[in-house]
């Protein structure tokens, strides 16, 4: 057995676990030279994420953004793409939302008003990632040199629409004028105590729902469908493909619009579901991150779930540890994320060569006794 | 301990006057379960121009990649101007004095000729020396050898035989004696090829040692003066070659194999399903693969396209099954014709009632990391096969590949395995499965048995009969000659994208085939 052919629960399983652990141990190793008890900070850590009084909140909060950018960046690598425009494509997708809440959320009741906003960030976030597919499919521009020029695009575009036509009148802040309530994802702790339970107030909203349907939704379009049967056979196999009959641009080009969208939903969360109001940089890198999600979660929306978790959980406990020590700082907590991504992305099949010697001893004895 | 007897027993007979400048010994060398190289023994005289000719993967290159140090050896030994050489990197060919022109160029585009040249052996740090040097080294060249081109031309702006000229100033940059060209002429004109020849001769009648690869006949007789000949990994002839013919060394490279015995149906044949008028193929380089061929396949008839693999035989598949457009000409599928103003892509063509088993089942036959059960509708994705609604229906997906596994007797008997789990046979199988499973009028296959073992090859010459038999057109490619005499009612042969023969099995032979593989015209020679 060698480390590329290990059993399947030791690839998707075992390998993510021993991976974070390194990535922890480093971290720990980090934290104490800084002059810190490492176990007391995995402790902070743990309970700001999980066990405070509204951690669970925040941390879902953040899964939810992790969710739809790392579904994104999924749905485009199935096609072979690598979609590096997740963070441009949820800023449109943010813009999509204001400009449909800002026209419209004076008319519009809120059972119409919020799903207008949420289609119009997905069509926005679409167009996005659709420009850049279209170019890669028919002219051959390298779809991460577009994207990333995309991003760039998209970034300064909302400066000049928040510092300009879309400010708020009699405000020196580059931001939209606050939505009204009709427009507003519904908290997740006004949902609870309408069914009697307390809970702590976050900005967890409904969108958590919406991100769940989604990776439900891009796991039957691509293992259920004719469609997500062409993206990952031109994912696999573009001579194949083409042998088939399967129009490539076609493809190519719905599935970025596929991705763009899923990024672009991140404003229902973001946007709608919290500040509700358009303001700079609410995508905060997470359409960045959503490529390390992708990565740990191998392009399968379970894993995809289960790696926004780690990464919504690291978002909120770091924030927690930045509070609780003096020496630990944001940057500190940076290093952790980017140790976990190091070692579950670029070095995911690091520890496979030793897995594969242990499950080879452990298969010899059995075939000796 | 075999070492030392070995060496011993090669020094003693092998130190005769002049010493071979080139010998191998027992050269073996495999790739997995493929024999590459089946213990080759050459030698290669000083001051003469050897050509080693075989067909496409009769292990010319593996051959000459051992002697330059690209691949190692499995077992034997290189023997250089008698004595034992280790070559284990091209660093250690070239000390032995060993140059290479590859087949693709290896040079800097953007770099001039004197650059280039001097790349990989500058010797000082702002260059001026090895300036000097490189330039008085091109000179010399140009009067020795009559090598011209000038030295502060860019390689983009350079015509191809002059590229060449560069590679082989480059090989022969350290002084070099002994110059390995591998497939030389491939890219150049007629008149470009003379330039070359008449350079080779003069290095040779300088005391230079030429090795010469190529699968073409006629550069052979033009510019050797030995040659071996090379068929399935083995050493099978040497001569002289003022004592061979091109007929000799056409039957050498093919070999006499014994056909499979296969029972062909008598089948009355029908009207043409397939008819080819003028077909033409210009590729995106502008260069033209297929040259004008007119021929028909009627219902019933196998035809086989025989030819030496990259004369146009893989444009020809891709053209027929509309994966590539037809430039000039046409094609009449049943009826429906098929020009370069109106072409019909691959969906286009299955709805015609063309199948196309392709040659190269890794990279277009099949999705290697798909399962059988979601390779099995491959080019039926959007058809019935793959259910009625917008999602597929894996249950139908299941039992048709299920039925494929079990009529073509897949083993193991599942659809369940990643294609690339299953030996080339069977992956075969899963193809052929498929693609007859949609009832085709008209059949493509290229190369039916590449990478098959034995038994399904009998199993799948079997079922290709049954498709004849039922009156389907069979339209075969294959580098194997036996595999087209065995099977077809009719051979067309080409010859770089020109059709130089149509012949009925009855009247074909592999001596007549093997000329017209090698350019000469049916009834020329």
């Amino acid at each position: 057995m060698n480390a590329q052919n290990l059993p399947r629960w030791a690839d998707i399983g075992l390998l993510p676990v021993l991976n974070i652990l390194a990535a922890l141990v480093v971290s720990g190793l980090i934290i104490a030279l800084i002059g810190e008890d490492p176990f007391r900070a995995m402790g902070v850590m743990i309970k700001g994420a999980f066990v405070y009084k509204g951690a669970l909140g925040y941390t879902l909060y953040y899964t939810t953004n992790f969710i739809f950018t790392g579904l994104a960046v999924a749905v485009a690598f199935h096609c072979a793409m690598f979609n590096i425009g997740g963070e441009g494509q949820a800023y449109m997708g943010g813009l999509g939302a204001g400009c449909a809440v800002l026209l419209a959320d004076a008319i519009l009741p809120g059972f119409l008003m919020i799903p207008f906003a949420v289609v119009f960030a997905s069509l926005f976030g679409a167009v996005w990632a659709l420009i850049p597919g279209w170019l890669q499919a028919v002219r051959g521009s390298h779809i991460v040199i577009t994207t990333i020029m995309f991003n760039f695009i998209a970034s300064t575009l909302i400066v000049a629409l928040l510092a300009g036509p879309m400010m708020r009148d009699g405000q020196g802040a580059p931001e939209t004028r606050p939505f009204a309530e009709s427009a507003q994802m519904p908290y997740m702790h006004d949902l609870m105590a309408w069914f009697g339970i307390e809970a702590a107030r976050t900005p967890l909203n409904i969108s958590l729902f919406l991100a769940l349907a989604a990776a439900v939704l891009v796991w039957f379009i691509i293992w259920r469908t004719r469609f997500g049967y062409a993206v990952r056979a031109m994912g696999f196999s573009p001579g194949a493909a083409e042998y088939a009959g399967m129009n490539s641009t076609r493809i190519i080009v719905l599935a970025m619009a596929l991705s763009g969208a899923l990024a672009g939903l991140m404003a229902s969360n973001a946007v709608l579901g919290e500040p509700h109001k358009l303001v700079l940089n609410f995508t905060g890198g997470y359409g960045f991150t959503g490529i390390a999600v992708a990565l740990m979660g191998r392009n399968h929306p379970i894993g995809i779930v289960l790696a926004a978790l780690l990464f919504g959980a690291l978002t909120q406990g770091g924030t927690e540890l930045d509070f609780e020590f003096q020496t630990i700082t944001r940057e500190t907590v940076l290093v952790v994320q980017g140790l976990i991504i190091l070692f579950s992305g670029a070095l995911y099949y690091l520890f496979a060569p030793w897995v594969a010697r242990v499950l080879n001893l452990t298969a010899k004895k059995e075939a000796a006794t | 301990m075999a070492g030392e007897v070995t060496e011993g027993g090669a020094s003693a007979p092998s130190s005769p006057l002049k010493p071979y400048a080139l010998e191998t010994c027992g050269i073996s060398k495999s790739f997995g379960e493929v024999h590459a190289n089946r213990n080759i023994d050459l030698q290669i005289s000083t001051g003469s121009i050897h050509g080693i000719i075989g067909e496409n993967g009769a292990g010319k290159s593996t051959l000459m990649n051992i002697l330059y140090g690209l691949y190692q050896a499995d077992r034997g030994e290189i023997l250089i101007n008698g004595e034992v050489a280790k070559i284990t990197n091209s660093a250690a060919a070239i000390k032995h004095g060993i140059g290479m022109v590859h087949q693709h160029f290896m040079l800097v585009d953007l770099f001039t000729v004197l650059e280039n040249v001097m790349l990989g052996a500058e010797e000082d740090f702002a260059l001026t020396k090895s300036v000097a040097s490189t330039r008085a080294l091109i000179s010399r060249m140009d009067k020795d050898y009559g090598l011209t081109v000038d030295p502060d031309t860019k390689i983009a702006d350079l015509p191809v035989g002059l590229q060449q000229r560069v590679e082989i100033i480059k090989a022969m940059r350290g002084g070099q004696r002994i110059l390995i060209l591998d497939e030389p002429t491939g890219v150049l004109t007629p008149q470009e090829t003379e330039g070359l020849f008449a350079i080779l001769r003069a290095l040779r009648d300088e005391g230079a040692t030429i090795m010469l690869i190529t699968h073409k006949l006629q550069e052979i007789m033009a510019l050797t003066d030995q040659v071996s000949v090379m068929r399935q990994g083995e050493m099978v002839a040497h001569r002289a070659t003022a004592v061979t013919s091109r007929e000799e060394l056409a039957e050498l490279m093919v070999g006499r194999k014994v056909l499979l015995q296969v029972a062909k149906p008598d089948v009355v044949m029908g009207a043409p399903v397939l008819k080819a008028e003028n077909l033409r193929y210009v590729d995106d380089n502008g260069v033209e693969r297929i040259k004008g061929l007119n021929f028909d396949v009627r219902a019933g008839e196998i035809l086989s396209v025989a030819g030496v693999s990259g004369n146009g035989q893989t444009e020809l598949l891709d053209v027929l099954a509309g994966i590539l457009p037809p430039s000039g000409g046409s094609m009449t599928i049943d009826g429906t014709k098929i020009t370069a103003e109106a072409p019909v892509g691959p969906a286009g063509m299955r709805d015609l009632g063309v199948s196309h088993v392709p040659e190269d089942r890794h990279r277009r036959g099949l999705v290697l990391p798909f399962d059988g059960l979601e390779n099995s509708i491959l080019g039926f994705q959007d058809g019935p096969a793959a259910g009625e609604g917008f999602a597929m229906d894996k249950g139908a997906i299941a039992a048709r590949a299920q039925r494929h596994v079990e009529e073509f007797d897949v083993r193991p008997p599942t659809a369940g395995l990643r294609a690339a789990q299953y030996s080339g046979g069977n992956q075969q199988k899963l193809v052929l499965a498929r693609e007859i499973d949609a009832a085709p009028k008209l059949l493509l296959i290229g190369q039916p048995t590449r990478g098959v073992d034995i038994g399904a090859i009998e199993f799948i010459y079997e079922r290709l009969m049954e498709m004849k038999a039922q009156g389907c057109a069979i339209l075969m490619v294959s580098v194997e000659l036996e595999e087209a005499l065995s099977l077809s009612d009719r051979i067309l042969v080409m010859s770089n994208g020109e059709q130089t023969g149509m012949v009925n099995r009855e009247d074909a032979d592999e001596k007549s085939l093997g000329l017209m593989m090698a350019g000469i015209e049916e009834g020329a020679a």
